[in-house]
Order: C-alpha cells, then sequence, then structure tokens
C-alpha cells in the first residue's frame, strides 16, 4: 500500500527536476497543469486551514478554556471577514476593504513596531561584551548600526565605507558559504524524499 | 540613608524607563525632522539605473508582497518605485502573493498615480492577489491570464488594451520585487535564473545581506534594502516620502540603542560582572 504515495511521489518529483532542463513547448505546457494541480492543492490548504482556525477556537469557546473570549473575537472576524469578502468582494469601498483600512492594517502595524520597544530593552539587558567572540559581534554591530543610518556620516565620515566593507566583503564571503551549504542540503533532502530513502512525510520514519 | 551606587542601579534599570526614551526617541523627529542628509550607496544607485534605462512605454512586471508589518519599510519603496515607472513614461503590471497585500497596494497606486497624473488600464494594470507563491511565479512564465485571468477589480485581461500581446515574463523587460520573504528566493530562481529576466529587488533591512551574493553575481541588478534604501531611492527619484522622513526617527532610536548597549557593558564592567559572568555572548 505504501509504494502508491512513494511512487507519485517518484514520478512527480523526477518529472518536475526533468521539466526545469527541458524547454521544449511541450514539457513546458505539462509543467503548466502540473502547476494548475499545486493551486488547486493550495486552495484547498487555505479551506483546510479555515476550517482548522475555527474548529480550534470553536472548542475553546464552549469549553470556556482560558482566554476563551480572544476566540470568540477571531471566530467573529473570519466569519465577518469571509462572508463580506464572498458577498459584497474586496475592491475598495466594500466593506472587507474598509474594515482593512481601518482596523487590520494598523493592528498589525502596531504589533510589528512594538518590537522596536523590546529589542531597544533586550539589547541593554543582554548583548555584553563577555568575550572575544561577543566582543566582536558588540563592535560590528554597533558599526552598523551607527553606520548605516544618516546620522553616522555626521559622527565619523569614515563610517559609511567602514559599514559598505562590513557588508561587501566578511558578510558576503559569509553569506555565500551559508547559501551553498542550504543549496546542497536542500538537493540531498529532496533526492532523499524522490527516491524514497526518507519517508517520514508518509507519517513514520 | 546612603544610595546604592549607580552601576548597579543602572543594571536595574526599569525597561519602561527604556520604553519611553524609544517612544521619544521616534516621536520626537517625526514631529520635528532635522531631514539629515543621505548618502545613496552604490546598490540603491543600480537600481534606480536599471529602471531610468528603460525605454518609455516599456512594461515592467511588479511583485509587491508585503503586509502592513513591513509596510514601514517596503511601501515607501514602492511609492517611490512606481512614481519612477510613472514618471519614465513606463507602464507596471503590479501583482501580489500575499492576501493582505492588496490593501496596501491599492494606496501605493492611487497616491503614485495621483501624484503623476495616471490612469488605471491606460498607464497600470493591477492583477491583484493569486495564492500558491513559487507555482504562481513559475505560472507567470508560461501565461499571466491563466494565473490572473481578471484584474483586482474583475475586468478581463484581454479587455484592458494595455495588456494586449502580454502573456509572460518574455513580454517584459524588467521584473521588480519589493518582498519581506522568501517569495524574492522564487523571483531569483524563476525570473531571474530560468528566464533570463533582468530582476530588481527592494527587501527589509534584516534581509537585505542575504542577497548580496546575487547582486555580485549578477542574477539581480540592483537591491533597495529597508527604509534607509527606500529614503535613498526617493533621494535620486527627488521626492520627499515617508521613507526619508522615517530616516531622522531610526537615527535617533539607532543611537540610542548603541548608548544602551554601551552604558549596560560600562555598568557591567563596573560592578565586575563580565568577570564574574564570562563565557556566552
Amino acid at each position: 500500500m505504501r509504494n502508491g504515495p512513494l511512487l507519485v511521489t517518484f514520478f512527480t518529483g523526477a518529472l518536475l527536476v526533468a521539466f526545469f532542463f527541458i524547454p521544449h513547448h511541450s514539457a513546458q505546457k505539462m509543467q503548466s497543469v502540473m502547476l494548475d494541480w499545486a493551486n488547486v492543492v493550495y486552495a484547498f490548504a487555505l479551506i483546510l486551514g479555515s476550517i482548522t482556525l475555527w474548529t480550534v477556537h470553536q472548542r475553546k469557546v464552549t469549553s470556556r478554556a482560558p482566554g476563551w473570549a480572544f476566540s470568540v473575537v477571531t471566530l467573529s472576524a473570519l466569519a465577518f471577514m469571509t462572508g463580506a469578502g464572498v458577498l459584497q468582494g474586496v475592491e475598495e469601498g466594500t466593506l472587507v476593504n474598509r474594515f482593512y483600512n481601518i482596523a487590520n492594517y494598523h493592528l498589525v502595524s502596531t504589533m510589528f513596531a512594538l518590537l522596536a520597544f523590546f529589542i531597544a530593552s533586550a539589547a541593554f539587558r543582554a548583548f555584553r561584551a563577555r568575550n572575544v567572540e561577543a566582543t566582536l559581534l558588540l563592535v560590528t554591530a554597533i558599526v552598523m548600526m551607527i553606520g548605516r543610518v544618516s546620522i553616522g556620516e555626521y559622527i565619523w565620515q569614515g563610517f559609511p565605507a567602514l559599514t559598505e566593507w562590513l557588508l561587501d566583503v566578511p558578510n558576503l564571503a559569509a553569506k555565500r558559504a551559508i547559501a551553498i551549504g542550504i543549496g546542497l542540503g536542500a538537493v540531498s533532502t529532496a533526492l532523499k524524499i524522490i527516491l524514497g530513502i526518507d519517508r517520514s512525510y508518509l507519517g513514520r520514519s | 540613608m546612603a544610595r546604592r551606587p549607580l552601576a548597579p542601579r543602572l543594571l536595574r534599570l526599569d525597561r519602561r524607563v527604556i520604553f519611553i526614551l524609544v517612544a521619544l526617541a521616534t516621536a520626537i523627529p517625526l514631529l520635528f525632522p532635522v531631514n539629515l542628509p543621505i548618502s545613496v550607496s552604490p546598490r540603491v544607485r543600480a537600481a534606480f539605473d536599471t529602471v531610468d534605462k528603460q525605454p518609455a512605454g516599456g512594461y515592467v512586471l511588479m511583485s509587491l508582497d508585503y503586509e502592513p508589518d513591513i509596510a514601514a519599510e517596503l511601501q515607501p519603496m514602492s511609492i517611490s518605485m512606481l512614481r519612477h515607472c510613472f514618471r519614465k513614461g513606463l507602464k507596471p503590471v503590479i501583482l501580489t502573493l500575499y492576501p493582505a497585500a492588496p490593501g496596501l497596494i491599492e494606496r501605493a497606486l492611487n497616491e503614485a498615480a495621483d501624484a503623476e497624473g495616471k490612469k488605471r488600464n491606460e498607464d497600470y494594470v493591477f492583477l491583484g492577489y493569486k495564492s500558491g507563491s513559487q507555482s504562481v511565479i513559475l505560472g507567470l512564465g508560461e501565461s499571466i491570464r491563466t494565473m490572473f485571468p481578471t484584474d483586482f477589480w474583475g475586468t478581463p485581461l484581454d479587455s484592458i488594451p494595455m495588456m494586449r500581446g502580454h502573456n509572460s515574463y518574455a513580454d517584459f523587460p524588467l521584473v521588480i520585487n519589493m518582498a519581506g520573504s522568501r517569495i524574492a528566493d522564487y523571483y531569483i530562481q524563476i525570473a531571474a535564473t530560468r528566464y533570463r529576466r533582468p530582476l530588481v529587488l527592494g527587501a527589509t533591512a534584516v534581509m537585505t545581506t542575504d542577497y548580496y551574493p546575487y547582486l555580485s553575481s549578477g542574477q539581480i541588478l540592483g537591491l533597495i534594502g529597508g527604509m534607509k534604501g527606500a529614503a535613498e531611492y526617493e533621494v535620486l527619484n527627488n521626492l520627499v516620502g515617508n521613507g526619508r522622513r522615517g530616516m531622522d526617527a531610526q537615527s535617533v532610536v539607532h543611537v540610542l540603542i548603541v548608548i544602551l548597549v554601551i552604558v549596560g557593558n560600562l555598568a557591567l564592567l563596573l560592578t565586575g560582572g563580565l568577570r564574574r559572568r564570562g563565557g556566552g555572548a
């Protein structure tokens, strides 16, 4: 029974790899069809995600679990935005568009902006020059933070050049090494899955 | 009653004091801007020059993939880029792969189009949102109409005169992606590498360094990073937008954080904490 999924994985993976290197129109057309299938899967994943979100929060509300009132807000927002979007669309002037501009935009921005406060507090408490490596990191971070903003040039003319060197030489070398490592790792992982060596996606190791 | 020495008191500084300092460091420069000068980096200049070299009437495919959390960095970038395209007489075709992005893009388009006197479906087309990031980016190489049969407002692409004869990467001499996620990687892998389209990238400040190798390899032609990059693009475009306005506040907050880090380390040094705690970072 388990050979079925393994064969599907092998043929799909092998075909998609092959399509990448075959410029012929028929191969591209076939790939386009497979991409349509992927879009259908994505659409179902979206539905599945919404149902799961609804089920989890509904359970919290019915069992009066701690924080259940927040779940009521989540469920109401999910039902309202989905309903309004389906009935009215999402164009300018619709309910979805107005609520997005009035509430969603500002709530999400505020949540992210709060990070600045916590980063400042965490930097004060945790960023310590405890050894040579930590000191090196600390000094580099200070140079980058000052050198990458407008005020850096006022403090010292050499800051922008120093930050450019840090970005173009040590940073670039490290990033290249990491990118090559990730690339090789991704290829080996993909091969293990396509060839059926790694079967963890089937639910068992 | 004898007061405790300053260093231990500093180490126990209430975090609310830090929060107030950060709030003031952000609010004061925004309320009273000093317009600190902004120097332009070679990466942003390369992005600007790439757009600037496009002939008038040329098409540009723009994928604006971000949501309100990082809009402070990427929205000024998008507005400035759109205005640059409009000024050059280019025709941007815009899409997004993020579900909460269309509202932001509508704002950016309205602002840029109003400022430059451009009209929807004549000077630009907004395709809207499509789920399936990687597969959509791949699909754009085959058929835009398959991925986006209508524009954001439901108009079939075939009935938009501007879209006639434009159906895949091959019909766009330039691709621009503003992203706060790995979607930028897919554009590099697919649009730039596989379909060999010139690509200009805009990214958040924390992501920017990840894309330096692609810039030096020539896979991307220009890179705009964070609010600083947005401000630099505004300088090149001779605009004063939220990028330039935000840089004053960002400068002061960075200096404040550096001062806090130095004060924290000095306080720990004076109390002998650095020697006692020696070890990990």
